[in-house]
């Protein structure tokens, strides 16, 4: 095959998914589990050496929560481009800690055991989890893809998630809006023109996309949301129900063992899963210290208890179709996105909000869920790809979610592009000094709907540099502001007098700097597999030539006679063998050579340890059967795994 | 990143050397993308003269066209710089149908075209000018704003006030309404003095087209505030 295959990939708060176009039809692809979700927990086991461990992405993180969830994350998406100030709330209820010193405006960073993790890199080992599936399903190389964010993602949490991209060695091609996504993976199979509507409540975020299809045009013609409103927080109410019931019947506060909230978490969520297709449900939880904890909850119960959750969908969706200029009868099928979706009270607030009931229609949801997203991703994929008779004529116009603006005097933002603009989209505004001489200009960035810069969010500000000096409000500075397809945005400025570019240099609030993302590839990607690698191979020469020496050493010592003539002769080949191989890479080749060699000059030193202890005290000769028998003890340890699944810490 | 430059116009496609059309934004003989040259306006972009009455079915269709044309997802295998003209020309592209669409901001954009200074709409909404007609009901409608906000602070409803609000707003509402009335006769004079060169008729329009716009932006103003105040 001449051109790579172009992935595309649901990086989800709860769930992560790779897929891509097999012939006519989008597939996702499985790990090595046989699943085709990957669920979005990282794990970052102890290890002894001062090296840090290398993560445990997905099912086999999970595991880490019931034992040690100190060092585990999930649902990092929601951590994604967000301030200190944003997330405290919120992690009452997750076992995250953050690093102590995290200063306002400035990137998270997560404590993980011993070391700390921004979210775009906790991301990345996901992403690189996926990429690492695709390159096992296809055994080539995936380079490049598609992934997907939620609508309603803001600048800095679209960055942030190319950032992740970046540090899993993926090329993003593009970022595109899941609602949007899913709508591509329906529209493939139906081409059919009108307006739909896609209401997506995943794990984390909710999103609601209307779109207006014609002749294989997806037009986004708005778009509303709330990127932190999922089944996390239905998950979080049920949490709380039962840590309340705790405190009430067992005197006992619950809250302060991660262990027994997650042991907790995985209850409710089963339970919550249950009451979609039954009417009642009964949770059982056995924690340490035979500690029980056991009610059942009717779906009536539950319906009540999440009613405000799924309340707080009702406006986005009510804006969104006022945004779009239409009403609810007007919207032509609506079609269902994220597992939350499967809960029969969310099917029918959204029968109510778009008045489907009365019109005869139902709510799509004949592709799965969970997997329509990726699906859609991996279309559009194949669409950057170049195409095929299937996608032809299929092009997407997706629009900004947000208004972007500028802080005038006061703090009043002032609107420079509007939400819900078709992308890319751009707006030049024009800028001067207030002070003779003046060489640098500051623009602060928001994006948001609110008239006060302060309650928006702020994106970055950016210092306009190299203005050549002039009276006050000569210079005439033309600053262009670009939100290009992935819907992030570009700045570039001109002073017009002069002709001179200006520089701009970017502070971006919440985010890391080029370099800063620069240099995360190089700590804990691209070149970690080969640095283990080169690291194992530098500790193997190390043991050939401990083992070499012991050999060489080896006539001089009297149990060296009792051994037979076959067994001088295979040492010596053995140990040629391994000389021969101690200098080329192959790591396995040398790790064979030394067990085997090892092997054979076992009897050896249990001769050699035998003589030195009945022929007493000789601390020399002692020493020598020590190093050799510790050189064999390393070696009979398994050789490491690229990847090794470290054991859990028990404390 | 730089995202533009201001290149000299292009007459001919970099690619295969065609003349290039009007907005210069894609090659009609080869499709290739080219490099933004100096800006064309939004009407050039869609191939239309500088007129206010807009056919919404059709612009939409050159619309998509176009967008087929010139959008990044076709570019994605191109060259970098390919991708970079690709990116310039859709936001213009995309720009461009934004504005023209919509009949206030088209006429915003063709004023300003044509050199006329409007009132920056994210400053002006408190300190607009009041028009001299509504001078009157302007002074009314503020007292009995005033009053609304104070009764809320100490938690009354006047019932009285708040009817006589909803009064004011069905006649703020019948007023805006007159005015988009006479914003579609201005511009039937508009497209007519451009059909026939007539340039003291345009000078003519172009004055009136603006003391409505700003009248008009005072007017939204006036009904946003009394509906704020009601629904409170």
């Amino acid at each position: 095959m001449a051109e790579e295959r172009i992935v595309g990939i649901d990086l989800g708060t709860t769930n992560s998914l790779v897929a891509f176009m097999q012939g006519n039809m989008p597939v996702v692809i499985p790990g090595e589990d046989g699943l085709n979700l990957v669920p979005s927990v990282v794990a970052v086991p102890a290890r002894s050496d001062a090296h840090r461990a290398d993560p445990v992405v997905g099912n086999g993180a999970r595991k880490y929560l019931a034992t040690t969830p100190d060092r585990v994350i999930y649902s990092a998406k929601r951590l994604m481009g967000r301030g200190v100030e944003d997330v405290r709330d919120e992690l009452a209820l997750f076992p995250f800690h953050l690093a102590d010193d995290i200063e306002p405006g400035e990137v998270l960073r997560i404590r993980l055991g011993d070391s700390e993790y921004t979210p775009p890199e906790i991301s990345a080992f996901v992403l690189r989890q996926l990429k690492r599936n695709a390159e096992r399903y296809f055994g080539a190389p995936v380079t490049k893809a598609v992934v997907t964010v939620p609508a309603y993602f803001n600048d800095a949490q679209r960055q942030a998630t190319k950032d992740a991209g970046r540090m899993a060695g993926l090329d993003v091609l593009r970022l595109v809006n899941e609602p949007t996504a899913a709508a591509l993976a329906y529209g493939l199979d139906r081409q059919k023109d009108g307006i739909i509507a896609v209401y997506d409540l995943g794990g984390g975020t909710f999103d609601v996309s209307i779109l207006k299809l014609n002749e294989g045009i997806f037009e986004v013609i708005a778009t509303n949301g709330d990127t932190h409103l999922g089944g996390d927080d239905i998950d979080n109410l049920l949490i709380a129900v039962a840590l309340n019931d705790i405190l009430g019947e067992e005197a006992l506060d619950l809250r302060i063992s991660p262990e027994a909230v997650q042991a907790i978490r995985k209850s409710v969520i089963d339970a919550k899963i249950a009451l979609s297709s039954q009417d009642d449900v009964s949770i059982n939880i056995e924690m340490t210290g035979a500690l029980k904890y056991q009610r059942t909850l009717s779906r009536e119960q539950f319906e009540q208890l999440i009613a405000p959750v799924l309340a707080r969908t009702t406006a986005p969706c009510k804006q969104a179709i006022a945004d779009a200029g239409i009403t609810a009868a007007q919207i032509d099928e609506v079609v269902l996105v994220g597992g939350s979706t499967r809960i029969p009270a969310v099917q029918r607030l959204v029968n109510d909000l778009f008045e489907l009931n009365a019109r005869g229609k139902k709510p799509h949801t004949d592709i799965n869920p969970d997997e329509v997203v990726a699906l859609g991703a991996a279309v559009q994929a194949h669409i950057l790809g170049g195409g095929s008779s299937v996608t032809e004529d299929m092009l997407l116009l997706d629009i900004t979610p947000l208004s972007l603006g500028i802080e005038a005097l006061g703090g009043v933002v002032a609107k420079i592009i509007q939400r819900n603009s078709t992308i890319p989209a751009s707006a030049t505004e024009h800028f001067t000094t207030g002070v003779d001489g003046q060489t640098n200009v500051a623009i602060h960035v928001v994006q948001g709907e609110r008239e006060l810069a302060k309650d928006c969010r702020s994106l970055a500000r950016f210092d306009l540099k190299n203005i050549p000096p002039m009276s006050a409000g000569l210079p005439r500075i033309e600053v262009k502001f670009l939100i290009d397809a992935n819907g992030i945005l570009h700045v570039s400025a001109r002073e017009q007098r002069s002709g001179k570019e200006a520089a701009v240099e970017v502070k971006p609030t919440y985010g890391l700097t080029d370099e800063q993302v620069e240099s995360m590839i190089l700590e804990s990607f691209d070149f970690a597999e080969q640095d283990i690698y080169q690291r194992q191979l530098i500790e193997s020469r190390t043991e050939v030539d401990t083992i070499l020496a012991a050999v060489q050493k080896a006539p001089a010592n009297p149990a060296w006679h009792q051994l037979t003539s076959e067994e001088h002769a295979e040492i010596a080949r053995l140990a040629a063998e391994l000389r021969a191989l101690k200098d080329g890479e192959d790591l396995t080749a040398i790790r064979k050579g030394t067990e085997a060699l090892d092997k054979a000059t076992r009897r050896f030193a249990e001769l050699m340890m035998d003589d030195a202890v009945t022929t007493a005290i000789g601390g020399h000769t002692m020493q020598s059967a020590g190093d050799k028998l510790a050189a064999g003890n390393n070696l009979g340890d398994a050789p490491n795994a690229p990847h090794p699944f470290a054991p859990a810490e028990i404390k | 990143m730089q995202l533009e430059k201001a290149n000299p116009v292009n007459t001919a496609c970099w690619s295969c050397g065609s003349p290039l059309t009007a907005a210069r934004l894609v090659c009609e003989a080869c499709g290739k993308i080219q490099p933004p040259s100096v800006a064309a306006s939004y009407f050039e972009v869609f191939g239309l003269a500088g007129k206010l009455h807009v056919d919404l079915p059709a612009l939409e269709r050159t619309f998509y066209k176009l967008s087929r044309k010139l959008h990044p997802d076709i570019y994605a295998r191109s060259s970098s710089e390919e991708q970079q003209w690709s990116l310039a020309n859709t936001s213009l592209l995309n720009d461009a149908y934004r504005t023209l669409k919509s009949p206030l901001p088209r006429t915003e954009y063709l004023l300003k075209l044509e050199g006329v200074q409007l009132e920056d709409p994210s400053h002006a909404d408190k300190q607009a000018r009041t028009p001299p007609d509504l001078l009157e009901e302007v002074f009314e409608l503020n007292m009995q704003l005033e009053e609304m906000r104070m009764n809320r602070n100490v938690g009354e409803e006047d019932l009285t006030l708040r009817h006589d609000l909803e009064n004011a707003k069905i006649q703020f509402d019948s007023q805006l309404a007159a005015a988009d009335t006479e914003l579609e006769s201005l511009f039937a004079r508009w497209d007519q003095a451009v059909d026939a060169s007539d340039d003291a008729q345009k000078t003519n329009v172009k004055e009136k087209l603006t003391a409505l716009l700003d009248r008009r932006r005072y007017l939204r103003n006036l009904v946003r505030d009394v509906d704020e105040a009601l629904s409170n």
